[in-house]
């Protein structure tokens, strides 16, 4: 007994070491954080691809019908066509199309664009993507910054003339659409007193202009996306600080902070390390909500000022019943908030210990 | 006769501590007089005031008058009627859409919380996936293939966007509630599951579902004009979404003599909201007794 008990002591322990590893690398959190992403991910392609097919106006059957009827086609070849158009083997069953669909997703094949004939989708959104994310991921990290300064700012100068002005004004900011505060600017900037150029600011770009990395460029870009990024900036910031002012009162209330101040230590220590370090973690708590959000409004946004973004495409898409693209913008828009979540999720681990030892599960 | 006396007295005793937390909180008193007065002008102010949708092209963009206070539009309408007219439909959608949307948290929350097990996991699973997603993309799309022209069929898809914030925080807190001394006392008394929800744990959530009920009608108010005024919602009536779209897609912003045209409706809709929010301010203290007693 003791003796073949020793004999498999070896191999036992190497086998129970491993499988701590295993247990450790699947516990882990960001582990369990990518897998959710992937899930979601998976969810939302799968739901999207269903949901299109089976809606009552399919817009592959619309597609048939319509090259039939003004073309004349047979039905053969029209579902050849529409199979070349949404990339995907049209006369096969629904279960296997799909498999076909995540396999031609996998290659970055999203299909043709129905209404520009010819254009690979995958190519307009190589176009148009970039935009989105500077103009949006821009806005989001001054909004942030912006906002844990004035945060902190009042709640240091709490119920002085300015606390109240600037809490009032992020209140009333954050409260109304974002889409009417970008209206009122380009009606009050770019119409009434005439202080921008609004039609030369449309565009992600000047036409012509060699993207590099050079201050014309440079200004260009930032000249283009300014009306966008205002709005963006205008319409989060006073979250971001409403936000941060109550996270500090709380932390200037916690012993640490107390400690620190007996200590003697110098006030701009305590304000960043002590107050600023432990307040702003509900800050970033809160990115991974207001990533969506901010993407979601991008499509109005980039609407009313004709910035050539990836929420533009969409709309666009969705008018023209271009579904090709709708259905791929839609999908791109949707992982970039997911996997931008799942980033904000991974930094609030580093930041915030205790995520990683309860495993950031609620319970 | 001395029963009916504290009745009488707890009754007007309990309608006094209800509003003066509300009366008490400014940015909360703000909020309530907002609602009532877009209540009244949206419900009152059109038995009022008439609708007229005759084109009138000798009163194209005329400044504001006695007889029109807000001037009038690209066609000659007033502006006034319109933004009087315009706010019913916003209102009456934001208002049943909110009461679904809390309908579906408040049921799945507290399912989830009491059933717990594969039901709470998959619900809550859900409502995981359900918040990563950008909402707007999700209902532009939607719209793209369901006609949204019905008022119900509109408020319904709306509904979907704000019940998951709401149904986790229904549940952790009847998870929490479900642990408290006068819960379990009441269970040792036997009181019934009726009594216990709707006597003991319901009331400690008004608070929550009434903040929750007021901010989904803020989000469902955002989406509707939003959808409205990108023409993904076909309009019959008229409304403030509407009074956007068409001062939008007529090119009636880029006309200096327009301003009104174009902020009547802007401002409609966000003083709309801003009364919302701020009304949240006074009901988180009217249902919360702790901060009732404590302010």
């Amino acid at each position: 007994m003791a003796t073949a008990a020793r004999a498999c002591a070896v191999p036992a322990g190497v086998l129970r070491s491993a499988w701590r590893l295993v247990r450790r690398v699947v516990s882990s959190f960001v582990v369990r954080r990518l897998a959710k992403a992937l899930i979601t991910i998976l969810v939302v392609i799968t739901a999207t691809f269903f949901i299109i097919r089976l809606m009552p106006s399919n817009p592959i059957q619309v597609y048939i019908q319509e090259q039939i009827s003004l073309y004349s086609m047979s039905y053969e070849d029209a579902l050849a066509q529409a199979s070349a158009m949404f990339a995907m083997r049209l006369d096969q069953p629904l279960f296997s199309q799909y498999l076909d669909y995540m396999r031609n997703l996998l290659h970055g094949d999203l299909g043709m664009s129905y209404r520009s004939v010819g254009t690979p989708v995958a190519q307009q959104i190589a176009k148009f993507l970039p935009w989105t994310l500077f103009s949006v991921g821009l806005s989001l990290l001054v909004s942030f910054a912006l906002g844990m300064g004035l945060g902190m700012l009042t709640a240091y100068r709490r119920e002085t003339l300015l606390d109240h002005v600037l809490s009032t004004l992020g209140s009333v900011l954050s409260s109304v659409p974002n889409y009417l505060v970008a209206m009122v600017l380009l009606v009050l900037l770019g119409v009434q007193w005439k202080v921008l150029p609004l039609a030369q600011m449309r565009g992600s770009h000047t036409a012509g202009i060699k993207p590099g990395f050079n201050l014309r460029f440079i200004t260009d870009i930032l000249f283009h996306a300014a009306m966008p990024i205002a709005t963006y900036v205008l319409t989060t910031v006073g979250s971001w600080m409403l936000t941060m002012k109550s996270s500090t009162i709380a932390t200037l209330e916690e012993d640490y902070v107390t400690v620190a101040r007996a200590r003697g230590l110098p006030d701009s220590r305590i304000m960043t390390a002590y107050v600023g370090r432990n307040a702003s973690l509900p800050l970033f708590a809160q990115l991974a909500i207001s990533v969506g959000f901010v993407v979601g409004g991008s499509m109005l946004i980039e609407a009313i000022f004709v910035y050539q973004g990836v929420g533009k495409l969409l709309i666009d898409s969705i008018n023209q019943r271009d579904y090709p693209v709708m259905q791929a913008v839609f999908l791109i828009i949707t992982v970039s908030v997911i996997l931008a979540n799942l980033l904000a999720d991974v930094l609030y681990s580093r930041l915030d210990p205790r995520v990683r030892v309860t495993g950031g599960s609620e319970q | 006769m001395s029963t009916a006396g504290s009745v009488v007295r707890r009754a007007s005793g309990g309608l006094g501590t209800w509003l003066r937390p509300v009366i008490r909180n400014r940015a909360g008193l703000i909020g309530l007089i907002g609602l009532v007065a877009f209540i009244l002008l949206s419900f009152v102010g059109p038995l009022v005031v008439p609708l007229s949708t005759q084109t009138d092209l000798s009163k194209v963009y005329s400044p504001p008058s006695l007889q029109h206070p807000l001037g009038t539009d690209f066609q000659g309408r007033d502006i006034w009627a319109q933004v009087v007219h315009g706010g019913k439909e916003v209102l009456i959608i934001a208002f049943i859409s909110g009461l679904i949307s809390t309908a579906i948290a408040v049921a799945l929350g507290s399912l989830s919380a009491v059933l717990g097990g594969l039901f709470d996991s998959f619900t809550m699973w859900v409502t995981d996936i359900w918040l990563t997603i950008p909402h707007f993309p999700v209902l532009a799309v939607i719209a793209a293939f369901v006609k949204l022209s019905d008022v119900w069929a509109l408020a319904f898809i709306l509904s979907l966007l704000a019940w998951p914030t709401l149904a986790r925080a229904v549940r952790a807190q009847v998870l929490s509630l479900r642990q408290r001394d006068y819960v379990e006392a009441a269970r040792a008394l036997d009181l019934g599951t009726r009594h216990i929800v709707f006597s003991e744990i319901l009331p400690n959530m008004m608070s929550y579902v009434a903040i929750s009920l007021v901010f989904s009608m803020t989000s469902a108010i955002y989406a509707q004009v939003a959808l409205v005024f990108l023409g993904l919602v076909p309009f019959a009536t008229n409304n403030w979404g509407v009074m956007l779209s068409l001062a939008w897609t007529r090119g009636t912003i880029f006309y200096r003599g327009s301003l009104l045209n174009i902020m009547s409706p802007v401002l409609a809709i966000a003083l709309f909201q801003l009364s919302l929010v701020w009304l949240t301010r006074s009901l988180e203290e009217v249902f919360n007794p702790r901060l009732r007693a404590s302010a």
